[in-house]
């Protein structure tokens, strides 16, 4: 009964989220306990590796709550969300560029290797600042937030709304991708950014720093899970399924829906981003290629596949498609894209609510009543 | 002394129903003002030379045929749609073809869609928070909580729409004629000067025709209320003054007796009818 006042104290509160955050929790620490204290040769032992698959895993998962915060409670179908994975990456990896030093190939103590190879003589503007681990970070924030704060500003202001929003979110990330694969952008042109060495002075090589990126990117999702639970919970996430559902009707209510628009597309922006810095040091490169349209869409289906506006259904179906495409794409390459179309259509016409649709069923009617008390 | 007295009467049957202090300036004439409107969508003419004014605290009845521009005229009032010519002002000192839907709003106006339009994915007693009178920027809305006046006026309300049983359930499940009830509702808890209600009746009961037509004339006196109706027989029980439109523009204006009696307005509407 006692609901907390405190509006990001009340997802603590929450049936779902005590249960996703213990579920998490316990993940956490098995796999860190398996993989440093099981024996290398055991059966149970989780490998480095495999610490680093779910680690990524962990990033996509990140990036999937993010979308349904906009699609699911806002109604924003976002195709372009990659766009704001790949610049809080490109931020990371800017920084970790510069981590190398004289490390390089060239072995020249402040241009990364591909600068040297271009003959640049000096690092560009905007490269200033990345060799500082804090100020990289409030950029892998405000990056995607600015990108998100004007193309917002735009779209909801002019009330681009539906399919027509998706579009031009396509648009977006596409103009980003080509314009990351030239060289004069000083972003490494196609390689992108890679052949990291450290981050926070720790190598990153290590099985060690491995599992450290591994829990951090867990904390990370609980984080993002937590405030993104905390907006739903709120007046403001009810406002915010009020836009989604009678966009009109909200503003005869005297709520600014592009204002609400914007808050929620930036939060979910700021999100993606981090996601992308995590994903970065634990794959070890970034590339244009986040930048693609198809990568986008594949974030959607995700959700849907996992249960939109449901936030723990996006965790779901980011792991359980990923855990798929991992497993399909080392026995066949090519069918992937197929199984994942035909995964997506069934799951759409027997699953319309997706795979949390499975478990909410049963847990409908407290449910209810919680979301009143 | 006896008329203070019976405002505290009405005051204690719904005194959530007072409106918040709004700045809105009556000293000096209507509450609502229009001259000279004129809309066309893609060369017909919705609104023709449209002249209207509504005095503080009156009930207006607006009746007139299917298209006659009714519902566009609130869409005028509301800015959702831009007329081409003409004014529109709000008390002596708002000029409402310079502000936004929301701005309308927080100055005080409230509107019921023809369409009973709910938020069908949240419960009956969230649509009714939502429609509450409050500070409705990003961060003020996102630290809300629930105190318990905010509570005890929701439940108020409530009982007023007779909707308590079902406040829990979501308002996808209502009936059409609930709907319109909770509509309704949300009206009130916005605390409007000015009410703006399109076919409030469409889909009721007999009864609850009557419980809206008490719930209406109520209101009136404290707050304006302009109604929208094609139910005759509910016309006639609340309204004291009628406005009949027909192509855009007035047609007749007087009580309902003089406005029935009106040749033109027998030969385009009533005649229809009767
Ligand atoms: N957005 C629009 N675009 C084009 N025409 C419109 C638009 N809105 C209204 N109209 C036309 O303007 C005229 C007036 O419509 P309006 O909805 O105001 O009538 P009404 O008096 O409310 O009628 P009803 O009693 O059927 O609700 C109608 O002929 C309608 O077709
Ligand atoms: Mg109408």
């Amino acid at each position: 009964m006692a609901v907390s006042q405190n509006w990001l104290l009340r997802p603590f509160q929450e049936r779902s989220t005590q249960i996703f955050l213990g579920v998490l929790f316990a993940a956490l620490v098995v796999v860190t306990f398996l993989h440093l204290f099981m024996p290398q040769d055991s059966a149970l032992h989780v490998s480095a590796y495999t610490v680093t698959l779910l680690g990524k895993y962990l990033c996509y998962a990140l990036l999937a709550v993010a979308v349904d915060l906009v699609w699911g409670y806002l109604g924003i179908l976002s195709l372009g969300h990659g766009a704001f994975f790949a610049l809080g990456g490109y931020a990371m990896g800017m920084y970790l560029m510069r981590q190398i030093g004289d490390r390089g190939t060239y072995g020249d103590p402040i241009l990364p290797d591909f600068m040297v190879f271009l003959n640049w003589g000096e690092l560009p503007w905007y490269w200033l600042g990345f060799d500082m681990a804090w100020f990289a970070f409030i950029m892998v924030l405000l990056a995607p937030g600015i990108l998100a704060l004007v193309f917002g500003f735009l779209a909801f202001r002019s009330r681009v709304t539906g399919v027509y929003l998706s579009i031009i979110t396509q648009a977006l990330t596409f103009a980003l991708m080509l314009a990351f694969f030239r060289n004069e952008m000083g972003f490494g042109g196609n390689n992108g950014l890679t052949d990291f060495r450290d981050i926070l002075g720790f190598n990153l090589r290590t099985d060690a720093t491995r599992l450290g990126l591994f829990i951090a990117t867990g904390i990370a999702l609980a984080i993002g899970y937590v405030i993104c639970r905390a907006i739903v919970a709120s007046k403001l996430g009810r406002v915010s399924i009020a836009c989604r559902d009678a966009e009109a009707r909200t503003r005869f209510l005297g709520y600014r829906v592009e204002r609400v628009q914007l808050f929620v597309f930036v939060v979910s922006a700021m999100l993606a981003g981090v996601a992308g810095a995590l994903y970065v040091p634990q794959v070890g490169i970034i590339n244009p290629s986040e930048f693609s349209p198809l990568f986008s869409i594949e974030i959607v289906v995700w959700v849907a596949l996992g249960g939109r506006a449901t936030l723990y259904g996006a965790v779901i179906g980011a792991i359980l498609v990923n855990y798929a495409k991992t497993v399909f794409t080392g026995v066949m390459p090519d069918a992937w894209l197929f199984m994942l179309g035909g995964l997506f259509v069934l799951v759409t016409v027997f699953l319309p609510k997706g795979i949390a649709g499975l478990l909410k069923k049963r847990q409908k009617q407290p449910q209810t009543q919680e979301a009143t008390a | 002394m006896s008329m203070l007295e019976q405002l505290t009467h009405r005051d204690r049957v719904f005194d959530f129903l007072a409106p918040v202090a709004s700045p809105v300036d009556v000293r000096h004439g209507p509450i609502l003002y229009m001259e000279g409107v004129n809309v066309s969508f893609d060369g017909f003419k919705a609104i023709n030379n449209l002249n209207l004014t509504v005095d503080d605290g009156e009930l207006r009845c607006i009746i007139g045929p299917n298209g006659a521009g009714k519902t566009t005229m609130m869409d005028i009032i509301t800015g959702k749609t831009r007329p081409d010519t003409g004014s529109v002002w709000f008390g002596s000192r708002h000029n409402l073809l310079t502000k936004s839907e929301p701005d309308i709003a927080s100055l005080g106006i409230g509107r019921k869609f023809q369409k009973p339009t709910v938020f069908e994915a949240l419960t009956v007693f969230e649509n009714l928070e939502l429609a509450m009178a409050a500070d409705k920027r990003i961060l003020p809305t996102l630290t809300a909580i629930m105190k318990p006046e905010y509570r005890d006026r929701i439940n108020e309300v409530l009982e007023t729409i007779g909707l308590q049983q079902l406040r829990d359930r979501l308002a996808g499940i209502l009936s059409h004629g609930q709907k319109q009830w909770l509509e309704i509702g949300m009206l009130l808890m916005q605390k409007p000067r000015l009410l703006l209600v399109d076919e409030p009746v469409a889909g009721m009961t007999e009864q609850e025709m009557e419980r809206t037509a008490e719930l209406l004339t109520s209101l009136a006196g404290k707050q304006s209320v302009v109604v929208v109706e094609h139910d005759m027989g509910f016309v006639r029980s609340i309204a004291r003054h009628v406005t009949v439109l027909h192509q855009g523009s007035v047609l007749a204006e007087g009580t309902m007796d003089q406005v029935s009696n009106d040749p033109e307005v027998i030969k385009v509407y009533l005649g229809e009818e009767a």
